[in-house]
């Protein structure tokens, strides 16, 4: 067994310091060490996309991050991006559409919604349901939230919703 | 019902109603956030984790178990085999004396002596943390013996194959059979007979939060507490001490937000009895997380059926008889307490259900198998029995060369020949069969898009229409499972209180998975006490804190829990006005509450607002007249008596197109006209038909759990076992046909089981009606691009 190291990282504007396993993923150190619950572990495998992060700016899995890579890093969560206002229309037609029923994959989603509206703030339906492609939901059957995510889009553009 | 004759104006139109809105579910804000708690976000003092080894045979002799390695692992606080186990846990045995000779064996929580799937689990390890119980899982040597599995469901009762339970004799579990009219001679009489074998794939709920249990006893004071992400709280309550030797008052079952259900959630399952029985021993909180390799071999599995069948037309063009024989394979238990005799069961009674016709024989067996046990999941039964029917009757109007829609307007029973009893045996109160097709037809241009159909297919563009006519099971009664002796209740309650703010707050025994419950019960309790939705709060899923009942499953919350916050709701009311006469010195019949406040029933003038209402009777009792002694809370409960079930009932359409080149399946656009009563709130109902709808298209084009002939699972990961993404479904459009139930006021049915009910037999149509012209058929589904391209024979079977 390797032994536990510290890491220094930044969370949601917050700096972290903390001693952990190495082989502590990323996300199963912010749920457990530092109680930031709003990240959802679903397969472990990379494939839900539940545990969806961000990480320098970019998403990632945070299942298949390993904590200590994120040394120095900059991260933020859903309860981050949700106190910082950032994706406040998102959550807003969120809401308006009922685009979640049991809300497990919907941090996620939403992370994802929100990069995808920042490198294309017009998608068509198409490109909403391709960019969703990598967060599973069993719940909605995906309509709500590709409604959801072209309100938000329409919205941030200036237009009535 | 004297509370009704009080209030001449019907639910819908009480001024300030919120029935029929589409509000946004209040607890929907914190999902939002990330602010839920989902049971593995609770951490307790104390607490420790538990894996398990699972048996990787799919039928093993346990000879020996040696834990000394695993015990002496870094972090491990106790290891256990399952011949501990027994002390510490009885066994269970899913039957019910309503399914006439249904039979299963003791299923222990962990395995004693033999396994008999992959993934049963056979040693518990309790650690400091997850990782380390994880770690000594690895250390723990069992010398497995192999014994021959029983696996494929065809042979599970001949002679030759080895019976799982040698104590039950053989390894038929349930038989069922029913004969109604002369179908011999409607079969020697048709004009046209159409017969098929039909085959459905095994698959799973996949529930994006895994399975959990944190069990937390507390020995000072003889208590368990259970944190469970689970749709049925008494329910458990209630095995949980029947089989930890507990007395059913001193267990409290507490189901916070509930991440996916979908039926897979409401099942014994025997990791998370021997984590609350590690509890017990133990005196500390033990939490136990399904990760989701162990989800696909642990979690129940669905559907797994052969059904033959045949179907007779008579020179009218008259359905006349229905034939089915079902086979289907449950595993080598059946799943305790709701059994796993009731799917086939179900298929038995809903087989042609939507049609006109008297003669009707069919047979089910449900057979043991050494693979993960299958039970009730979403739409239990209703896919296997409407893709038979809608199949047969496409196959019967091909054959006389009638248009499929045609063919149905012809046979679906009329609109107005209820009550109806089904040759099954089925009693319909009233459904809208004639109605909602039009409706469907109307919605999907259905000609025209027949039209389409012919001219794109002259560039070799095969595309096809898959209509399903389905009924759904909603509102159970008593004869579904209690009357079998199951502690499963099939009524529900509510209590409505309120506080001196003015506002309410109602505890109801239904559990939220999801699907908006507590906003549902928010607003049948706002507008029968006459209060704004935001000063109602809803108390769902904690045994010790709501009413007894039996939860949320078989699409029966809003009409049944409904119902009681309705009839609470109105007895509040007329406890509230009664109070508010004696203040006012007027009579109560004479006001009205809206929108929070008392006012003059006639001119809607305000007398005077709940909140000062309340602060008298909590504060200023010495301000009550002489006599008035106030309750400002009520309890009811409701179960349907009239009808074993309040059938719902719907049309589903599927439009898509089939690469004949690759064999994959384009969904182009799907219709829905549902029939669940009053609508409540039309986008949750809509929602959840579109997410039905969805798993159903699971079921049908790619979701499997895959076995080879040694009882292996071997697409058991998400990579590996396929679900609906969002790039391949297509946008649902939803109408409605509204025929209340009339055994309650508030005339509601449920809608959360009937898009997967109908979906796959849609879908398989649609198939079939793209690739018919080129002479192919599938019957098996999930319909891969593999089996579409063995149909049109591009390429060979089994290849």
């Amino acid at each position: 067994m390797i032994a536990d190291r510290e890491v220094t990282l930044t969370v949601n504007s917050e700096r972290v310091t903390q001693r952990i396993e190495p082989r502590q993923n990323l996300v199963d150190f912010l749920r457990e060490k530092l109680g930031l619950t709003g990240s959802h572990v679903g397969c472990e495998h990379g494939i839900c996309g539940a545990c969806t992060i961000r990480l320098n700016g970019m998403l990632v899995r945070g299942c298949l991050t390993l904590a200590i890579q994120a040394e120095g890093a900059e991260i933020q969560t859903i309860e981050g991006i949700s106190d910082s206002g950032e994706i406040a229309v998102l959550q807003a037609a969120f809401l308006k559409y009922n685009a979640l029923q049991c809300g497990f994959c919907t941090p996620a989603m939403l992370l994802t919604a929100a990069e995808l509206l920042e490198e294309n703030p017009s998608p068509s339906r198409e490109e909403i349901r391709q960019y969703l492609s990598g967060n599973y939901c069993r719940c909605t059957g995906y309509q709500s939230i590709v409604d959801a995510v072209e309100d938000a889009a329409r919205t941030m553009a200036g237009g009535s919703s | 019902m004297s509370v009704s004759k009080e209030m001449p104006l019907s639910i819908q139109d009480l001024p300030n109603s919120y029935i029929g809105r589409s509000v946004p579910r209040p607890n929907a804000r914190r999902l939002l956030e990330g602010r839920g708690t989902y049971v593995d976000d609770i951490q307790l003092p104390r607490l420790v984790h538990v894996a398990f080894l699972r048996s990787p045979y799919a039928h093993a002799a346990i000879a020996s178990i040696d834990v000394s390695a695993a015990q002496r692992s870094p972090g491990v606080v106790r290891v256990i085999t399952g011949a501990e186990m027994t002390k510490h846990c009885t066994p269970w045995v899913g039957v019910l004396t309503h399914l006439k000779g249904l039979k299963s064996a003791p299923q222990y929580a962990l395995a004693v002596d033999r396994a008999r799937w992959q993934g049963e689990p056979v040693v518990a390890v309790v650690a400091q943390t997850r990782a380390q119980a994880e770690d000594a899982v690895a250390l723990v040597e069992v010398a497995f013996e192999e014994l021959i599995p029983v696996v494929d469901m065809e042979t599970a009762l001949d002679p030759a194959t080895p019976v799982i339970h040698p104590d039950l004799g053989d390894n038929l579990a349930f038989e069922r059979r029913v004969e109604a009219g002369d179908v011999n001679a409607a079969f020697a009489t048709a004009k046209v007979v159409v017969e098929e074998t039909f085959h459905f794939g095994r698959h799973t709920g996949v529930t994006l939060e895994p399975r959990i249990t944190l069990a937390d006893y507390n020995a000072g004071d003889g208590k368990l507490t259970v944190y469970m992400s689970s749709q049925a709280p008494h329910m458990t309550k209630h095995v949980l001490a029947e089989h930890l030797g507990l007395d059913e008052d001193a267990v409290r079952v507490v189901c916070s937000d509930v991440g996916g259900s979908f039926g897979i959630k409401i099942h014994t399952y025997p990791d998370e009895m021997s984590a609350a029985a590690l509890s017990i021993m133990l005196k500390r909180p033990v939490k136990f997380v399904a990760d989701r390799l162990e989800s696909f071999v642990s979690d129940i599995h669905a559907r797994d059926h052969r059904v033959k069948a045949r179907l007779a037309v008579n020179r009218e063009n008259r359905i006349t008889a229905i034939e089915i024989d079902d086979l289907t394979g449950i595993g080598p238990y059946s799943v305790y307490p709701r059994t796993s005799g009731v799917e086939a069961n179900q298929v038995v009674n809903l087989t042609g259900g939507v049609y006109d016709f008297a003669n009707y024989r069919a047979r089910c067996r449900v057979v043991f198998q050494n693979k993960n046990v299958m039970c009730q999941y979403r739409a239990v039964g209703h896919p296997i029995a409407f893709s038979v029917t809608e199949g047969l009757v496409d196959a019967a109007a091909g054959k006389l060369g009638m248009d499929p829609a045609e063919f149905r307007r012809r046979n679906l029973i009329a609109d107005d020949a209820y009550p109806y009893t089904a040759a099954s045996g089925l009693r319909f109160e009233k459904l809208s069969h004639q109605q909602s097709l039009a409706k469907a037809l109307a919605m999907m241009d259905y000609h025209g898009l027949r039209r389409e159909q012919t001219t794109l297919r002259e560039s070799g563009i095969y595309r096809g229409i898959g209509l399903a006519a389905m009924i759904e099971v909603t509102n159970p009664s008593a004869a579904f499972y209690g009357v079998g002796g199951a502690h499963i209740a099939a009524q529900d309650g509510c209590t409505i209180r309120m506080d001196p703010s003015g506002g309410i707050t109602c505890a109801t025994g239904i559990a939220e998975t999801g699907q908006g419950s507590e906003t549902i019960v928010a607003q049948i309790a706002a507008s029968a006490v006459g209060v704004p939705l935001e000063k109602v709060r809803v108390i769902t899923g904690d045994t010790d804190t709501t009413p007894y009942g039996g939860g949320t499953w078989a699409s029966r919350a809003t009409g049944i829990a409904g119902e009681a916050t309705l009839q609470a709701g109105r007895a509040l009311r007329a406890n509230i006005l009664e109070v508010a006469g004696a203040l006012l010195q007027s009579a109560p019949a004479a006001l009205d509450i809206r929108n929070g406040a008392v006012v003059d029933a006639n001119t809607g003038a305000e007398r005077m607002t709940l909140a000062d209402l309340g602060k008298i009777v909590y504060f200023r009792g010495n301000e009550l007249p002489d006599g008035v002694r106030p309750e400002l809370v009520a309890t009811r409960h409701y179960a349907p008596r009239a009808y074993p079930f309040a059938f719902t009932n719907g049309i589903q359409a599927c439009w898509l197109e089939v690469d004949i080149e690759t064999g994959f399946v384009k969904l182009l656009k799907y219709w829905v006209v549902e029939d669940c009563g009053t609508v409540i709130n039309p986008r949750l109902v809509d929602e959840q038909i579109r997410g039905g709808v969805v798993q159903g298209i699971g079921a049908a084009l790619y979701e499997h759990c895959v076995y080879d002939d040694q009882g292996q699972m071997l697409n058991a990961s998400m990579a590996d076992y396929l679900v609906p993404m969002a790039a391949e479904m297509p946008d649902i459009e939803i109408g409605h046909i509204a025929t209340p139930t009339a055994e309650s006021v508030l005339g509601a049915k449920g809608a959360g089981e009937a898009g997967t009910a109908g979906a796959p037999a849609a879908v398989a149509n649609a198939i079939n009606d793209a690739i018919g012209v080129l002479g192919a058929k599938v019957t098996a589904i999930p319909a891969t691009p593999r089996r579409i391209l063995e149909a049109l024979g591009k390429i060979d079977k089994g290849q």
